[in-house]
């Protein structure tokens, strides 16, 4: 596959304002989670996505309802993208058990099955094998579904992620592997852990089709997806879609981030997906202050609707604490 | 043996009775698949599988690369997504490379969704030593994994329970792990009549007796057994009592057998320390203290790798002679 040709043409102002919103729901819900985070009502890690939401909204807007995800522990926004409810994830992070997970998995652990989304899975690569099963899955009950298997750049170090590109692509599996590049594992810059830091190549390697796509173009990203998807569909295996992107915030609450300096993340932040993508609806005059105010309002709204809902969400009785660990099991 | 028998009990080898298992699984059931290394053109690594490639296809008789995590996480993708795999690790040494999968994803993903995910996953391995192939191909550490909330671990020891076990493991719900003990495979012994009879839960006393009890499974069954004949012959009468499944335990048995003997020894092959062994003996202490006549005995692999040459091997693992002793040490001065 080629690169990625720079400015893609903009869609209609519907679908365009669909990006921008879903892009500002990760934002802004990210942004209160920092804040209730701070204020110890969420506890344990919490990893934020902001900087990198053009791929979650880019390319879930690619994707049927048959289609299922994976993905890891920095997985707000995919889920947010997905359709899980806004007040579950919170709750979740409330430990609520309105939760998506039921107050089980906290933030790197959202669930949902009614999406299709098998989870947050906080082992670094711990999700490909299971994206490759699925995907097993799916082809041999005649399904057409994808599945879409998240994972960062520190994945590529693990041997999980070689054995599962190598099984997707010998058995032709229907999985979208993409590795969200923010260049740095925790961290370790890619250029300190990699002798080939071309992730492409390392795909190609296993003849899986592979394509670099700026992550910071919620318009790349999709277009990237749906040519994806299409090849999948049509039976010719994985594909792997390197998304060069940017986390803006720390790694989690506790990263003091001495291992870049300021002047880099503040070059990123100009380059923003949000911000991009709004000059360019502004240029093409698709969208004005008002749009944005109604925009920003509405999302607001639901934002603190979201902490209402954790905040009026109970605790597990204590009684169920070992309910699920196996089927049919109440205690 | 359970259920209604005719007039002749069929025989075959360990290894024939998975066989007719997995065809049975495969017949029954068009979800139900197997994968793993060398279980199709190869046959299996212990023949288990010769022919079935040809019987079902490279559809359901799925030869794996040698990436051990990622077949077995695939299994439990695919059980996520709707399928009854049947995941066919060489032997439990290899199984450490998909610890990643089987501990944080199989065992975890149920709970953790807050019950939305189910994995109807079955795991079989080969464990135990007997057969010279040295440290990393001879452990028994089904006790690891029997420390794990989640999963469920078999031990089938007799050529009933391997042809029974299998299909209510693949009705199970929750992943199963089952534990075949490699030496095990070129042992006969009858069918069952019906294995539909076969359950996963229980224990079973495969020798009554009155003297002491012993908890023995998979591959140190039979020695226990053959030190329960010589033991007779001094007038000690040991009931043997095999687990059958290591989690859960079936603890009602255990505690029965122990209220019928008062006198307790577990036969392990794992090792002693943090062992299966260990935690059968707390659980005797624990529930039963006062009903012990004497302390609780145990018999277990020396604390070694296993090594290669046969007489080291032998020496490492318990023994008849070795089981029969700890009896005899156990009983003291009283018979019968």
């Amino acid at each position: 596959m080629t690169q990625t040709p720079r400015e893609l043409p903009l869609p209609g102002r519907e679908q365009a304002l669909l990006l921008l919103r879903e892009m500002l729901r990760i934002r802004r819900f990210e942004e209160k989670a920092a804040e209730v985070y701070s204020a110890q009502k969420i506890r344990g890690f919490l990893h934020l996505y902001i900087g990198e939401e053009a791929v979650a909204v880019g390319l879930i807007s690619q994707l049927r309802a048959e289609d299922a995800i994976i993905s890891t522990y920095r997985e707000h926004g995919h889920a947010l993208a997905r359709g899980v409810e806004m007040g579950a994830i919170m709750a979740e992070m409330y430990g609520k058990q309105e939760g998506c997970s039921r107050g089980r998995g906290g933030s790197m652990h959202l669930f949902d099955a009614r999406t299709r989304f098998y989870g947050g899975n906080a082992i670094v690569a711990g999700g490909l094998p299971l994206a490759v099963g699925l995907a097993l899955a799916a082809k041999m009950q005649g399904q057409e579904a994808v599945t879409v298997c998240f994972f960062g750049e520190g994945a590529v170090a693990e041997g999980e992620f070689h054995e599962s590109m190598n099984l997707a692509a010998v058995w032709k599996l229907p999985v979208l592997f993409v590795c969200e590049n923010n260049l740095y594992a925790m961290g370790t810059a890619l250029d300190r852990s990699e002798s080939q830091t071309d992730l492409t190549v390392k795909a190609a390697s296993y003849n899986v089709p592979a394509e670099r796509v700026d992550g910071m173009d919620v318009l790349a990203v999709a277009d990237a997806a749906q040519r994806a998807l299409a090849s999948i569909r049509a039976g010719d295996g994985p594909v792997f879609l390197e998304m060069r992107t940017y986390r803006f915030r720390a790694h989690s609450m506790f990263d003091a981030q001495l291992y870049r300096d300021k002047e880099e993340i503040e070059r990123w932040k100009k380059h923003g997906p949000i911000l991009r993508f709004q000059g360019r609806l502004r240029e093409a005059g698709l969208l004005d202050d008002r749009d944005l105010e109604a925009l920003e309002a509405e999302i607001s709204r639901e934002v603190e609707a979201a902490v209402a809902f954790a905040e009026a969400g109970t605790f597990e009785p204590i009684e169920t604490l070992t309910k699920d660990v196996y089927a049919g099991e109440e205690r | 043996m359970t259920g209604t028998n005719q007039a002749t009990t069929a025989t075959a080898t360990y290894r024939e009775a998975i066989k007719e298992a997995l065809v049975e699984a495969l017949d029954r059931d068009p979800r139900v698949f197997l994968m793993g290394e060398d279980v199709g053109r190869y046959g299996g690594c212990y023949a288990v599988t010769k022919g079935l490639l040809d019987r079902y296809g490279e559809e359901r008789l799925r030869d794996t690369p040698l990436s051990e995590s990622a077949f077995v996480g695939a299994g439990i993708g695919a059980a996520l997504g709707g399928m009854r795999p049947i995941v066919e690790v060489m032997t439990v040494n290899f199984s450490l490379l998909a610890l990643d999968q089987i501990m944080n994803n199989a065992a975890t993903l149920r709970h953790m969704s807050g019950g939305q995910f189910e994995i109807p996953l079955v795991i079989r391995m080969a464990t135990g030593a007997g057969r010279q192939l040295a440290a990393q191909h001879s452990h028994s550490l089904e006790g690891w994994y029997a420390h794990i909330p989640g999963i469920k671990v078999l031990a089938p020891a007799t050529v009933e329970d391997a042809r029974g076990m299998l299909w209510p493991a693949l009705l199970d719900p929750n992943p199963v792990l089952i534990f075949e003990h490699a030496d095990l495979y070129n042992s006969e012994g009858p069918l069952p009549a019906d294995p539909a009879a076969i359950d996963i839960v229980s224990a079973k006393v495969r020798r009554p007796g009155t003297t002491l009890s012993c908890f023995t499974y998979g591959g140190s069954l039979r020695k226990a057994l053959a030190a329960a004949e010589a033991l007779a012959a001094e007038g000690i009468d040991m009931e043997v009592v095999d687990l059958r499944s290591l989690r859960p335990l079936d603890m009602p048995t255990i505690l029965a057998s122990l209220r019928r003997t008062h006198r307790a020894l577990i036969v392990d092959e794992g090792w002693r320390s943090g062992s299966l062994s260990a935690e059968i003996a707390a659980r005797l202490a624990e529930e039963a203290f006062y009903e012990l006549d004497a302390p609780i005995a145990r018999v277990c692999s020396a604390e070694v790798p296993i090594p290669y040459a046969k007489h080291l091997e032998e020496a490492a693992i318990p023994q008849p002679e070795s089981i029969a002793a700890a009896a005899r040490g156990l009983v003291g001065g009283k018979h019968g």
